[in-house]
Order: C-alpha cells, then sequence, then structure tokens
C-alpha cells in the first residue's frame, strides 16, 4: 500500500521535477542534459514576445482576479439572507460552475459572446452619429477578463461563503444591538473577519487564471497570454526555455497558493 | 392560569414601566415560541426569565431586544410600541450567551464599540473617559489594549458587562450569562451582578434556566412554560404560593402526592390519595370535590422525629449539606420523597442514619393541592 502511495506521489511529480531540472540545463535540447546553467532565464527574461505575454497575463489576471473578489465577496454575503430552495439552487449552480470543464466555459464563452456582438455591431454601426467610426466589439482583453471574472467568481462565493458560515451569528446581532446599521456593521465587524478569505480567494483566482490555458485559448482573440505563448512556442520544439518560463510559473503559483492557504487557517482560528 | 404582572415588594425607585408585552405571541412556522405574554417591566427592576430550554424566554427577550418581531400583539419601550423598530435604533443592550465579543478589537475597540456608532459622532476624547469609567465598573482596569483571546472567561463576560453597560440603555438583557462559568465564578458573578444593577440603576432583565440563579438575584421572577407565562412575583412569593404544580416544583423542591378531592371544609381540602391515605392542605385555586391533585409539600416543612404521630418512613439516604441535611425517606406505600431538616434540630433528634424507622410529619396548612396538570 505504502509503495502504491509512493508510486503514485512519483508518477505525479516526477514530470514537474524533470521539467525543474532541464530549465538549469546548459545544452539547448530539452532531452539531453549537459551541464548546469542558467542562460535560460536570462533568455527567457530578455525575449521581447514573453514578457509581452507576460505582461498581457499578469494584467488578466490581476483585474480578473480583482473583480472576481469584490462580486464573489458580494454574492456571498447576499446569499446569507437567502434561504429555501433557492438557496439550494444558487448553491448548485455554484458547485456546477466551478467544476465545469473550461473546455465548455471556453466554447460556450466564444460563442456567447460572438452571437451577441455580430448582433451588437451592426446596431452601433447604425446608430453612431455621422462622421464618426463606430466601435467594434471583438475578442481580446476584454472578453479574457470577463470570461475569467465569471468563472473565478463561482470560487470565491464558495471560499468566502464556508468563512461566513464558520462566523459566530451572534456577532453581527452584537454589532446590531449596539447601535450599527447593517452597513456599518458589514464595514465594521463582517468584512474586517472574512477579509482573510477574501485574499485567499484572491490569491487563488489569481493563480487560476495566471494559468489557464483553455478558457483563455478560446476567448483571448489577438491577445497572447503567457501559457498560450507557451502552447505555441512548444509546437516548434521544446526548448529549455520553455521550461524555464514553467518553472518559473509553478514558483509563483506555488507561492500565492501556500499564502492563501495560511491565510485560510489563520482567519478561520481567530474568528471562533 | 394566566395572571398579569404586578409588582412586588422590589427595589424599583418609581414605579414608572419602562418596558412592556401586550400580548405578544411569536410563531416560527408551525412552531408557537411565545404566546399571548402580558408583562410590565418596571423601571429600576431586576426581572428573570425563568424556565427549562425551549420554554419561550429566550425568544422573549430577543423580541425586547428587537431581534424578533413579534406575529401577533406589541412590544412597548418608553410607552412607545417598537414593533417595527430595528434593533440598532432601539435603546437597549445585551449581554450574549457566549458574550459575542468581537475578536479583531481590543477590549477597549470592544466597549468602545456602541458609543462609536453615535450620530453625530461623539468626541474621541468623550469616548475614551466612558470607555476607562466602564472598565473601572467592571474592574478590568488597565486591560484596554488586550486581545479577547487572551482573557479568561470570566474577564471575557466583564468585557461583554462593560461593552454594553457603557451606553446607558434603558434596559439591560442578559441571555443566560453565566453559563459558561464553573459553578465558583458564578456565585462570585452572580453577587457582582447584583451590586452592579443596585449601582447603576440600570433595568435588568436575565433569562436563565437555573432557578438559584433566579432566586438569587431577581426582585421578580417570570415562570415560563411552553411560550407561556405561568407566574409572576417576587422569589418569595413564587416559592411560598406557587400558582401550579408546575412552579412548585421547578421553583425550588417539592413532594408530590397525587390523589382526588373527597371533602371541602373551610380553608382545608381532604385529598383521598391514590394508595389510600387521606391528606389535607391548602387548595390553589378553583377545585371541585371529585377532582384530579396532587399535595404539594416542601422537604424544609417535614419534620423527623422518633417518637409521637406521623406516617412511618425508613432513611434510604442521607446528604449532609452543612447547614441542612437531606433525607431521602421510603413510606410503604407513598414511596420514595425527601426531608430536609435544619442543623440545630438534630441533637435532639438525630442524625438518623440509613435504615432508621422514624416519623415523618408536617402542619397541614403548609401542604398545598394543585390541579394536577
Amino acid at each position: 500500500m505504502r509503495l502504491y502511495a509512493v508510486c503514485v506521489y512519483l508518477f505525479l511529480y516526477i514530470p514537474i521535477g524533470v521539467i525543474a531540472l532541464f530549465s538549469f540545463n546548459a545544452g539547448r535540447h530539452a532531452s539531453q542534459l549537459q551541464g548546469f546553467s542558467t542562460k535560460w532565464y536570462g533568455k527567457v527574461l530578455s525575449n521581447p514576445f514573453v514578457m509581452d505575454a507576460l505582461e498581457t497575463s499578469l494584467m488578466v489576471a490581476f483585474t480578473s482576479a480583482l473583480l472576481a473578489s469584490v462580486f464573489g465577496t458580494m454574492a456571498a454575503v447576499a446569499l446569507q439572507g437567502i434561504k429555501g430552495p433557492l438557496r439550494t439552487a444558487f448553491d448548485l449552480l455554484i458547485y456546477v460552475a466551478v467544476m465545469i470543464p473550461g473546455i465548455v466555459i471556453g466554447i460556450a464563452t466564444l460563442i456567447g459572446l460572438v452571437t451577441v456582438f455580430d448582433q451588437l455591431n451592426p446596431l452601433m454601426a447604425a446608430i453612431w452619429p455621422d462622421g464618426f467610426v463606430a466601435p467594434k466589439l471583438h475578442m481580446g482583453m476584454g472578453s479574457l477578463i470577463g470570461a475569467h471574472t465569471m468563472f473565478l467568481m463561482a470560487l470565491v462565493v464558495i471560499i468566502v461563503r464556508a468563512r461566513l458560515a464558520g462566523m459566530d451569528r451572534a456577532l453581527t446581532e452584537a454589532s446590531s444591538d449596539l447601535y450599527a446599521t447593517p452597513m456599518g456593521t458589514f464595514w465594521q465587524v463582517t468584512l474586517p473577519l472574512i477579509f482573510p478569505a477574501i485574499l485567499a480567494g484572491f490569491l487563488l483566482s489569481f493563480t487560476f487564471s495566471f494559468d489557464d490555458f483553455i478558457i483563455a485559448f478560446f476567448v483571448a482573440g489577438s491577445e497572447t497570454t503567457l501559457p498560450i505563448y507557451v502552447f505555441a512556442s512548444i509546437r516548434r520544439g521544446v526548448t529549455p526555455e520553455i521550461n524555464a518560463i514553467g518553472t518559473m510559473v509553478l514558483v509563483v503559483s506555488l507561492m500565492a497558493l501556500i499564502t492563501a492557504q495560511l491565510l485560510l487557517q489563520r482567519g478561520g482560528k481567530k474568528a471562533k | 392560569m394566566e395572571i398579569r404582572g404586578y409588582i412586588g415588594d422590589a427595589s424599583p425607585v418609581n414605579n414608572k414601566v419602562i418596558a412592556e408585552l401586550r400580548g405578544v405571541s411569536k410563531r416560527f412556522g408551525d412552531v408557537l415560541a411565545a404566546s399571548d405574554l402580558n408583562l410590565s417591566i418596571v423601571e429600576g427592576e431586576f426581572l428573570s426569565f425563568l424556565g427549562p430550554s425551549g420554554c419561550g424566554k429566550t425568544t422573549a427577550l430577543r423580541m425586547l431586544a428587537g431581534f424578533e418581531v413579534p406575529t401577533e400583539g406589541e412590544v412597548l419601550l418608553d410607552g412607545k410600541v417598537v414593533n417595527d423598530l430595528d434593533a440598532y435604533h432601539r435603546p437597549v443592550n445585551m449581554v450574549f450567551q457566549q458574550y459575542a465579543l468581537f475578536p479583531h478589537m481590543t477590549v477597549a475597540q470592544n466597549i468602545g464599540y456602541g458609543l462609536r456608532q453615535v450620530r453625530p459622532r461623539l468626541p474621541k476624547a468623550h469616548i475614551a473617559e466612558k470607555v476607562s469609567k466602564a472598565l473601572d465598573v467592571v474592574q478590568l482596569n488597565g486591560f484596554d489594549d488586550r486581545r479577547i483571546w487572551e482573557m479568561s472567561g470570566g474577564q471575557q463576560q466583564r468585557v461583554a458587562l462593560a461593552r454594553a453597560i457603557v451606553n446607558e440603555p434603558k434596559l439591560l438583557l442578559l441571555d443566560e450569562p453565566m453559563a459558561a462559568l464553573d459553578r465558583k465564578l458564578r456565585k462570585e458573578m452572580q453577587i457582582e451582578l447584583q451590586n452592579l444593577q443596585r449601582k447603576l440603576g440600570i433595568t435588568f432583565v436575565l433569562v436563565t434556566h437555573d432557578q438559584e440563579e433566579a432566586l438569587s438575584m431577581s426582585d421578580r421572577i417570570c415562570v415560563m412554560r411552553d411560550g407561556r407565562i405561568v407566574q409572576i412575583g417576587s422569589p418569595q412569593e413564587l416559592y411560598d404560593q406557587p400558582n401550579s404544580r408546575y412552579v412548585a416544583d421547578f421553583v425550588g423542591t417539592s413532594n408530590f402526592f397525587d390523589g382526588k378531592i373527597t371533602d371541602q371544609d373551610g380553608t382545608l381540602t381532604s385529598v383521598l390519595l391514590d394508595n389510600g391515605l387521606t391528606m389535607q392542605g391548602k387548595p390553589v385555586g378553583q377545585l371541585g370535590k371529585g377532582q384530579q391533585v396532587c399535595v404539594s409539600v416542601r422537604p424544609e416543612q417535614m419534620k423527623l422525629h422518633r417518637q409521637g404521630e406521623g406516617l412511618n418512613v425508613v432513611v434510604q439516604n442521607r446528604i449532609f449539606l452543612g447547614e441542612h441535611t437531606e433525607y431521602l425517606v421510603m413510606h410503604e406505600t407513598l414511596g420514595e420523597f425527601l426531608v430536609l431538616s435544619p442543623r440545630q434540630s438534630e441533637p435532639d433528634n438525630g442524625p438518623f442514619n440509613a435504615g432508621d424507622d422514624l416519623l415523618v410529619s408536617w402542619a397541614s396548612d403548609t401542604a398545598l393541592i394543585f390541579d394536577n396538570i
């Protein structure tokens, strides 16, 4: 049994380890280890295409994580006041949104947006004043951020809801008893107590968005995110440069995930 | 059965009614949590709602606080109907069962919370002064910057108390505030709470299931059962003149003997017990001949002796309680019941031991007869 467990973990982690190892490869082939070097990291950082893709990825991840955190928290707080079948329906839909395969979200968002854009663009062109060029809605940064926000919001709702459920209801009652209006209670009691969960939700969202390839591939339009860049360059052959990018993404993601986990644990203890 | 609230021989300064429940009922779905509550709370008194869990006492308190809206009837504060007034607009503060202190604030921040909500804003110095006075009252000087989780249970309770009284509420509501404390600390806090109430003159409304707590602290007690008020009165009235078997059983201890009324003669009524014996006692309420009733005798009204007249009993068990000794005695047909003997009488008569054959007697006018429900 123990051997079996070890095998499973090796199977899971050896490829990742190999990627990290080969990113320090001195040779130019991804399959042959030829001495230690950090030159691929230097090459990555001076590659303008990589830096452009990184900037796009960071921009998308930051914006969509921020939007998802704000709207997700609002939804989670609002859901507190809802009971009965409506609540059950919402809960179900939120879990479905998290579990649905990325490829389905990607295709669905693409089809949905293209349909809407095709309807809206002629309409806008028609009502726009003469002499000005009507703006044309198209796939790009906006659709990328929108699609990611929708998907990540469900994640934030789940994390924040768990925190809210663990919070003593008497705390908000005490606040209300001490003359605080519902808004006052939210800002002074609820928000400070659920803030670690919101921050954790933000970090997880950031990681998910930053690492996402499938949804981005469908809705990115002409934009290139880092995962899309990696995918495109693999078709030209795997170089240690790809390994270096992968390792850097891995390290950043892991740090964000660990921070999120710590926040959730600490916040949970404190509010008991 | 229902008796309207009246003022006992309590301490209230004047007889101004500060809060009132008028025919108040509360329904949660199919459950009637409170039913037709009528009660006047007098300014400056210490009133307790007493009853087992689920009797509606907490619901009554939460309707005064504004956390629950009555399904029927009116809640009045200071002469005004406040049914639709939100909790945060009511000049009422509550000490919660688990204290509900804000974990992300210091002790001083917790206590000043209510004052910080006042609009237009109070000057910072004014708040600080009031907070420090409140800390003084609950004897927690110097704890201002402590975190809540650094405080013991007893200290946390004082913080909760200070956080409520600092606002000088018209009513201070206490929801089983002693439940989380150990026995010794509970005794101390009971005395302290009583002193505090006398000193501040704030009207206290306490919810408890602990009869001892209610008896020792309250000016008046409101005994509840199944969402209804059963009896309201001073602790002494409830103890000496319970209006039902339920109150006699819940307030203090009583021995009950079931039977049927055979004769009504002046002030005393005779009851033929189910096992053939006849007892006499004072009837409580309207009782008729042939009615199923119970005879209630307090253990301390019974006297044990070796000679003379009385029922023959055998001592089963003896519990030494310091000033008193509690005997569990067995009668051939009545079964087991309790007798409480003061220590002073024992040199002549006792102490009795398990297995002793004794006689037990009591004055007939100390026995009460209740409708058997």
